[in-house]
């Protein structure tokens, strides 16, 4: 579940998030430049060995790398086809890695720790960049995942009861309408809480 | 209490009228405000955190003007909305109530501190970790009002903010109203709620209709709407 944290004080937890992003960013660096299989092949023991650390249960940990699971399905075949098989096992083996290194950050940093990092990181350019405002739209964008996810159910529920199954009108009009809404009441809200004084 | 004061205040939505010449000061302790809908009850209440300013006129909060002094008004005013979903930000609950205190510039242990109260006053405790969309509508909107109260605003807000809930959780809202020490505006359909306040507005198409203590409102309201 994106923003959510697997509770646990392993080291992988205690790391401070500024630390974990810079080793994120360096880990994913190398993934992606590795000229052999067998390096990678190395990473995804250490990446196995993380979730082992941090003690995240297996099934949780799968449900992470699950999603990118489906992207791969439709682009592995099509890199076989026109890379061949050692590019596509190249290209689903960085993906997966780097996938299931960004899930580890997540599971264990909660994102109030993110928006301390980022303004930590930011704060040299306080003169051009409002730190606090980047923060924010890190949240907001992990806050609407859920919030578009259920606001999409309720529509597709919606669609069904009129038995407009197949209509992508009935989909994407209430879908963008509300999503407009929530995002007008979201930011009224935000403004309640002081947050762009 | 604070004095909030409306003069003459008129705000017009694409030329329309939605408040029309209202004057009030009030000064209660726990005051609400009805009226059917497009009465313009709920853009009175946004104007007292200045999330509506007014196109004529002029709203004051302890003698702060809400259009100038936004800043200063909202750090005393908080304010709770109808659906609780649209007010939360952070994914777990413990994150969403600290959210609220970010801007306020308090040590971490101080922070942390506040946070802790506002979960134990709210009986959001055992939820603290917990994803907060996947609370039920209830504790969504318990967590709404901790957010909010943990910044310790002189003044709370409402705006129907048991519409969505079901009889006991609305109960359980009213509840925590009633225990507030803070002065209290309350925009509501649920006449039972404001029963026990100390004044109650009644707003028809823009302007007061009627201004008096609960019983005597309520019954004008009633005749309103019958």
């Amino acid at each position: 579940m994106i923003g959510i944290v697997h509770p646990g004080n392993s080291i992988v937890h205690r790391t401070p998030a500024l630390a974990k992003l810079g080793l994120l960013a360096a880990s994913v660096t190398v993934i992606a430049l590795v000229p052999s299989l067998a390096w990678l092949g190395a990473a995804a023991v250490v990446v196995a060995s993380l979730f082992a650390v941090a003690r995240i249960p297996i099934a949780i940990a799968w449900r992470q790398v699950v999603p990118i699971l489906w992207l791969l399905a439709f682009a592995v075949p099509v890199q076989v086809l026109f890379g061949g098989w050692e590019a596509a096992a190249f290209m689903a083996l960085r993906l997966v890695l780097a996938v299931a290194l960004a899930a580890v950050y997540t599971l264990t940093t909660p994102v109030s720790a993110t928006l301390d990092a980022v303004t930590t990181l930011l704060h040299p350019f306080r003169r051009w960049i409002d730190a606090d405002r980047v923060g924010l739209a890190l949240a907001l964008t992990i806050r609407c995942v859920p919030l578009l996810a259920e606001l999409v159910r309720e529509v597709l529920e919606a669609r069904r009861a009129r038995g407009a199954e197949g209509s992508l009108l009935a989909l994407a009009v209430p879908v963008i309408v509300r999503a407009l809404r929530t995002a007008e009441h979201l930011g009224e809200a935000l403004a309640a809480r002081g947050v762009d004084d | 209490m604070s004095e909030i004061v409306f003069e003459r205040v008129t705000h017009r939505f694409d030329a329309e009228p939605v408040v029309h010449d209202v004057s009030l000061v009030l000064t209660e302790h726990r005051i609400g405000i009805v009226g059917a809908n497009g009465s313009g009850k709920s853009t009175l209440a946004r104007m007292i955190n200045g999330l509506v300013t007014p196109t004529a006129g002029r709203v004051t909060v302890a003698g702060l003007d809400v259009a100038r002094q936004g800043r200063e008004v909202r750090r005393r005013v908080g304010f709770v909305f109808t659906n609780a979903d649209n007010q939360i930000v952070m994914p777990t609950v413990r994150e969403d109530i600290a959210f609220t205190l970010r801007r306020h510039r308090l040590s971490a242990a101080d922070a942390a501190a506040r946070v802790d109260r506002a979960l134990v006053r709210f009986g959001l405790t055992e939820l603290a970790d917990r994803p907060a969309h996947r609370l039920s509508g209830g504790q969504k909107q318990l967590l709404a009002l901790a957010a909010v109260l943990v910044a310790e605003p002189a003044i709370v807000v409402a705006d129907e903010p048991t519409t969505l809930l079901d009889a006991r959780n609305a109960r359980r809202i009213a509840e925590h109203f009633a225990e507030l020490d803070q002065q209290l505006v309350v925009v509501s359909h649920q006449l039972e709620l404001l029963e026990s306040f100390d004044r109650v507005i009644v707003m028809e198409s823009g302007r007061v209709v009627a201004d008096d203590e609960p019983r005597a409102a309520l019954a004008a309201y009633r005749s309103l709407v019958e």
